[in-house]
């Protein structure tokens, strides 16, 4: 509470009298030390859990940390530049973030290359890019977006109406489907939850909501039911409940990433000194299961950090989310932390055994560039939105009027 | 960190854009509860899996990633009478690929390396990438594709020279994936060219069941990697063989590769097992057998108008005071190295099978065959226990007729009226047929009586026929004294067989004998007594039994459990255990009787059926005793037998399928007394006995500090033996019976 500013402006009182207290728009500082600590947490889990592995790193231990070390720096550019833009530019700019995801969904299904079952990346010059990621982000503003754009160009139309509805599933579903056949279960569930808790902040009609959830499960239903998936994929799906279900595949990394996280005890074994770590016993560990080292190095102390910090990050994104004086912010900002609130517990629930096995990564801790720009990204855009919700203190009401009248 | 302050005020401007907002704000409330549950959720979980269940965890995490390693010390030594080693240890290389490192290699480095390994192991390339699929996987082969776990290093080529070994290793980075592995195997240093097979026996891996039954007793000198003994000594002294598993903890990672060293437990070497065999005798024996089966089958059988099939054979040597075997051998035999890490299955289809003539039949104490006329002497002394005396004489006539069937001497001779030396001696049937008879017609004539006395089967049994010997190797037949009891067991168990073959048409052999067997089968009649009186019928024995009756024959009438096994000593030199003779029973016949057998045998190498056999032989230096047998057997050529002893030495020798027992084993038994005695010629000279000093060695090799191995001090120093306060071996040197 004592975080939250006591001047925050009321819309329904005369904007004029507020405009001598105009400042310097600042930073929400402690979205901003939360998200750096989680980025120096990352590196440290990234290099321990890659230090011994010389199948991986090639003899060279550092390997994985400097790459990581340099995907921070470019997000962290990419992070910048998404703070400082006008978000005039932003919602230029929105459109072209999407449909670049979106050709980069459709590139990847005619060209990427498959790992793990899945045909997720496409390899640009030595690198891999991961465009699912960036398609997380993009649907979160073009959702926003679409809503914005119609509820705040007319007056006539003020409530979120079953057409806006209609239009955010549709930005949503084409991503999504695409997600769908490389496939990355993983994502797209991740994507549901985004979408799901967009249209829920958007005020959208009970009606809609509870229509969802129910048509969620019934094609949930359906899949299991009428044969769209195979046995061992809903085998592999629910080897979190039961190992053995898949012994060698989901039930494997299942029951090592427990044995790793419970062999941390409450202070864990020390950095670098986890015995399952060192050994290699978890696969993936530098990426989807990096939370196991947290688990096994740091212990519940280290990896309740880990928690804390992301459940703060999540905090303040709903935060500037609620503090938002435009729907485009308040929509964008409250999907980032659908997002990075839903993935974060897939991804740490996977780890511990309460969610299926599916490969989506830790934001901001995880190994992989294309994860760690587009939340980096997605924390610019936070930072973006907080400032321009701080400026409007500054530049009163006439001028929010002004902007819902752009154009 | 809880809650975001939530405008109430629903007094604002109204419009539903208003009641949007609102709508909006208190759904990002419920979200952000919905978000802190989760995040709860997950902090509750963490706690579960490390502060609750955290121990159970721990115990998991150190199983897997501390490996014990099981660090098996070299089993035990089984060494002959002089120290010399049958049985030692050879280390065996093998070359293993660990296939997910090589999966990390392209196909073309994969090709390359294989073909390397191909060429350094002289494998083929074909054969190597066989061997490194999984079984199941496409394209794999039965017999060669893995059937292990797919994250264990897979062996591609097994037991390797040492110096190929050694370069794979030197040059690892040309190996990449490869990796040389070292394991103790047994190794048959074969003195004397012996091969003793299933004397030593051989090892195989430990079954699920055996572990199982060891862990129930808590019994931790074997493992899961354990191979333990399945026949002869191997088998028998197993548990002082094997010594103890070490154990190595070592971090290993999920590849199962070993990270680093973390304590050891050591583990014991297998005691040393002293045998009574000696490598010298048991090599003569095993060529001497040899050689006579060679011999049998490039000599033509008139009575069956081909060649001897010689298809078995055996030959016990004992020493006659204590039953210590000192060298035993059967044909046919096998290589023990088959066995040495893993036999395939085609070798041990071969052990089995018929048509090899089943070579793990040890014959000489497994197999079980009509003993022929070398029961006569057993038959004598009962017979003498009963009426019968040296001055007894009867009627050694070509045949002798018995009910309705006409009972032939061999080869039909007659020699009027003699007594039981001269009938031993010439190895007269119908003599012996008289005797058999008369005991039939004074006790058994009622031949539905099953208990009726006969003094011929009570000897047998007193010489230990028809029981096990007790010898210290696992596997021991019985063999079978056909009485009246057996006679009786055996229509129960075949009535309703011949009975329903007697009900079919038909009126050859066997139809006729089925009708006869199912109204009488059960009546011991005259002519089976008869058969009985000269080792013919269903009477069986081992060769060893036999040896061991005629042991008796020699040291007035003591039966011992034969041994191989003397001694097993401690990795260190110290005497452990010694295994002492054990007797099994005293034979109820005098002195006198005997005596008198003992004389009568002296002359069948002299004057008897085997002289042709011993000309020039200085028996009245070594003073052999003999019996020759020809046991007849339905349908096959005869079975060679020759039954002997000095005061020293047993010599039993059969062959089947081999003709008469002086004319086939004759000369093999002769070679291996000059063997024993050192005989050149008409000459004796014990300083070239095989034995140094004759007679088995009375003191244990000598277990040098630097854990060599020597001779026994008596053997160097034969004049300090007769002092060793061991009575029972007091004897001469030349080992003579003056």
């Amino acid at each position: 509470m004592s975080l939250l500013n006591p001047t925050r402006p009321r819309p329904h009182r005369p904007a004029s009298t507020q405009s001598s207290l105009a400042r310097v728009p600042q930073l929400d500082w402690l979205l901003l030390v939360s998200t750096f600590a989680l980025l120096a947490l990352g590196s440290v889990l990234v290099w321990s859990a890659t230090a011994e592995r010389t199948d991986l790193t090639g003899g060279d231990p550092q390997a994985f940390l400097r790459r990581h070390l340099v995907n921070i720096a470019i997000g962290v550019v990419l992070a910048v530049m998404v703070a400082a833009t006008d978000h005039r530019w932003v919602r230029i700019l929105a459109p072209l973030v999407y449909a670049g995801s979106l050709v980069g969904l459709l590139l990847v299904l005619v060209m990427g290359s498959t790992i793990n079952g899945s045909r997720s990346w496409i390899v640009v010059g030595g690198m891999s890019i991961q465009p699912s990621e960036f398609a997380k982000l993009s649907v979160v503003i073009g959702m926003a977006l679409v809503v914005a754009e119609r509820t705040e160009n007319s007056w006539r139309q003020r409530e979120v109406r079953h057409v806006d509805v209609l239009g955010m599933l549709g930005v949503a579903a084409i991503p999504a489907a695409l997600i769908l056949l490389q496939p990355d279960l993983g994502t797209v569930l991740v994507l549901v939850a985004t979408v799901f808790g967009v249209i829920a902040v958007s005020g959208a009609p009970r009606r809609w909501l509870v229509a969802l959830a129910a048509g969620g499960v019934g094609v949930a239903a359906l899949a299991v039911a009428g044969g769209v998936l195979k046995p061992y994929q809903i085998d592999r799906f629910m080897a979190f409940t039961n190992p053995a279900l898949d012994p060698r595949g989901a039930g494997y990394n299942t029951e090592q990433a427990r044995i790793a996280i419970g062999n941390g005890g409450i202070f864990g074994q020390g950095l670098f000194h986890g015995s399952q770590t060192r050994s290699g016993f978890v696969p993936e560990q530098q990426t989807d299961f990096i939370f196991t080292v947290a688990g096994e190095e740091l212990g519940l102390v280290g990896a309740g950090i880990v928690i804390a910090l992301l459940a703060v990050i999540v905090w303040r994104a709903l935060t500037i989310s609620a503090r938002s004086e435009d729907l485009f912010g308040r929509l964008a900002a409250a999907g980032v932390a659908c997002w990075f609130g839903f993935q974060a517990f897939q991804n740490i629930g996977m780890c511990l055994g309460i969610m299926p096995v599916t490969g989506v990564p830790l934001p901001l801790v995880s190994y992989g560039g294309s994860s760690m720009f587009a939340t980096l990204m997605a924390i610019g855009l936070l930072q973006n939105i907080h400032l321009r919700s701080q400026r409007r203190v500054g530049l009163g009401f006439a001028r929010s009027r002004l902007d819902r009248s752009r154009f | 960190m809880t809650s975001l302050s939530f405008r109430t005020d629903l007094t604002a401007p109204a419009g539903s854009r208003r009641r949007t907002f609102v709508k909006g704000r208190l759904r990002l409330g419920v979200l952000q509860v919905l978000v802190m549950t989760l995040f709860l959720t997950l902090f509750g979980r963490l706690w579960y899996l490390q502060v609750f269940s955290g121990a159970d965890y721990q115990a998991k995490a150190a199983d897997q990633s501390v490996r014990d390693i099981v660090v098996q010390p070299a089993r035990g030594l089984i060494v002959d009478d002089m120290g010399r080693p049958l049985v030692a240890n050879r280390t065996s290389w093998d070359v293993t690929v660990d296939r997910t490192l090589l999966h990390k290699l392209d196909t073309r480095e994969q090709a390359q390396l294989l073909h390397r390994i191909a060429r350094a192991t002289g494998g083929s390339y074909a054969e190597i990438r066989a061997r490194l699929l999984l079984c199941g996987e496409a394209g794999s082969k039965s017999g060669l594709c893995w059937n292990g776990s797919p994250y264990q290093p897979v062996p591609v080529a097994k037991d390797i020279p040492q110096p190929t070994a050694l370069t794979i290793m030197e040059q690892n980075e040309d190996f990449p994936s490869v990796i040389v592995d070292s394991q103790n195997v047994r190794a048959y240093p074969a003195p004397y060219g012996i091969n003793a097979a299933h004397l030593l026996g051989y090892l195989s891996p430990i079954t699920s069941d055996e572990l199982d039954a060891a862990e129930a007793r808590n019994d931790e000198s074997v493992h899961g990697a354990s191979v333990v003994g399945r026949a002869g000594l191997e088998k028998e002294y197993d548990k002082y063989l094997r010594g103890f598993p070490g154990y190595k903890q070592v971090a290993v990672d999920s590849m199962g590769r070993v990270l680093g060293d973390s304590g050891e437990v050591q583990g014991r070497v297998g005691d040393t097992l002293v045998t009574t065999i000696d490598s010298r005798v048991q090599a003569v024996v095993e060529r001497q057998l040899a050689e006579t089966i060679k011999t049998a089958r490039a000599t033509y059988d008139p009575v069956t108008h081909k060649n001897y099939v010689a298809d078995q054979g055996a030959v016990v040597v004992m020493d006659a005071h204590n039953g210590d075997v000192v060298a035993m051998a059967s044909a046919p035999t096998y290589d023990p190295n088959v066995w040495v890490g893993g036999i395939t299955s085609k070798e041990l289809a071969r052990l089995y099978s018929a048509q090899a003539g089943t070579p793990l039949l040890a014959r000489a104490f497994q197999g079980q065959f009509a003993p022929g006329s070398t029961w006569k002497p057993i038959m004598t002394t009962g017979a003498f226990g009963d009426g019968y005396g040296p001055s007894s004489r009867l009627d050694c006539s070509g045949g002798l007729q018995v009910g309705n069937r006409l009972f032939k001497n061999y080869e039909s001779a007659s020699y009027g009226y003699i007594d039981f030396a001269k009938a031993l001696q010439i190895s007269c049937d119908t003599f012996f047929y008289r005797v058999g008879l008369s005991y039939w017609q004074k006790y058994g004539s009622d031949e539905s009586n099953v208990n009726a006395k006969d003094p011929l089967v009570k000897i047998a049994q007193a010489f230990g026929f028809g029981q096990r010997t007790g010898i210290d190797l696992p596997g021991e037949a019985t063999g079978r004294i056909a009485d009246r009891k057996w006679k009786l067991a055996y229509y129960k168990s075949m009535k309703d067989y011949y009975c329903k073959v007697g009900k079919q048409d038909g009126s050859d052999f066997l139809h006729r004998f089925a009708r006869e067997f199912c109204v009488e089968g059960y009546q011991y009649r005259a002519g089976d007594s008869v058969n009985y009186a000269i080792g013919q019928g269903d009477t069986i024995v081992t060769p060893l039994q036999l040896a061991r009756a005629y042991a008796a024959l020699s040291n007035g009438g003591t039966l011992y459990e034969p041994r191989v096994a003397r001694a097993i000593v401690s990795p260190e030199g110290k005497l452990l255990r010694e295994i002492k003779p054990k007797v099994q029973g005293t034979v109820p016949a005098t002195k006198a009787t005997l005596d008198y057998v003992d004389t009568a045998l002296q002359g069948t190498p002299k004057t008897g059926t085997i002289a042709w056999r011993f000309g020039g032989f200085p028996l009245d230096k070594v003073k052999v005793r003999a019996k020759t047998g020809s046991a007849e057997v339905y349908g096959k050529q005869s079975t060679s037998w020759v039954a002997s002893y000095t005061k020293d030495y047993v010599v039993v020798m059969m062959v089947t399928q081999a003709g008469t027992g002086s004319g086939t084993s004759g000369p093999a038994v002769r070679k291996i007394y000059e063997a024993l005695y050192g005989i050149h010629g008409t000459d004796v000279r014990p300083s070239t006995s095989a034995i140094p000093g004759v007679t088995p060695p009375e003191k244990l090799p000598v277990f040098a500090e630097d854990g060599s191995i020597l001779p026994p001090m008596a053997a160097t120093a034969p004049s300090s033996r007769r002092s060793s306060g061991r009575g029972r071996r007091a004897r001469t040197r030349t080992g003579g019976d003056a």
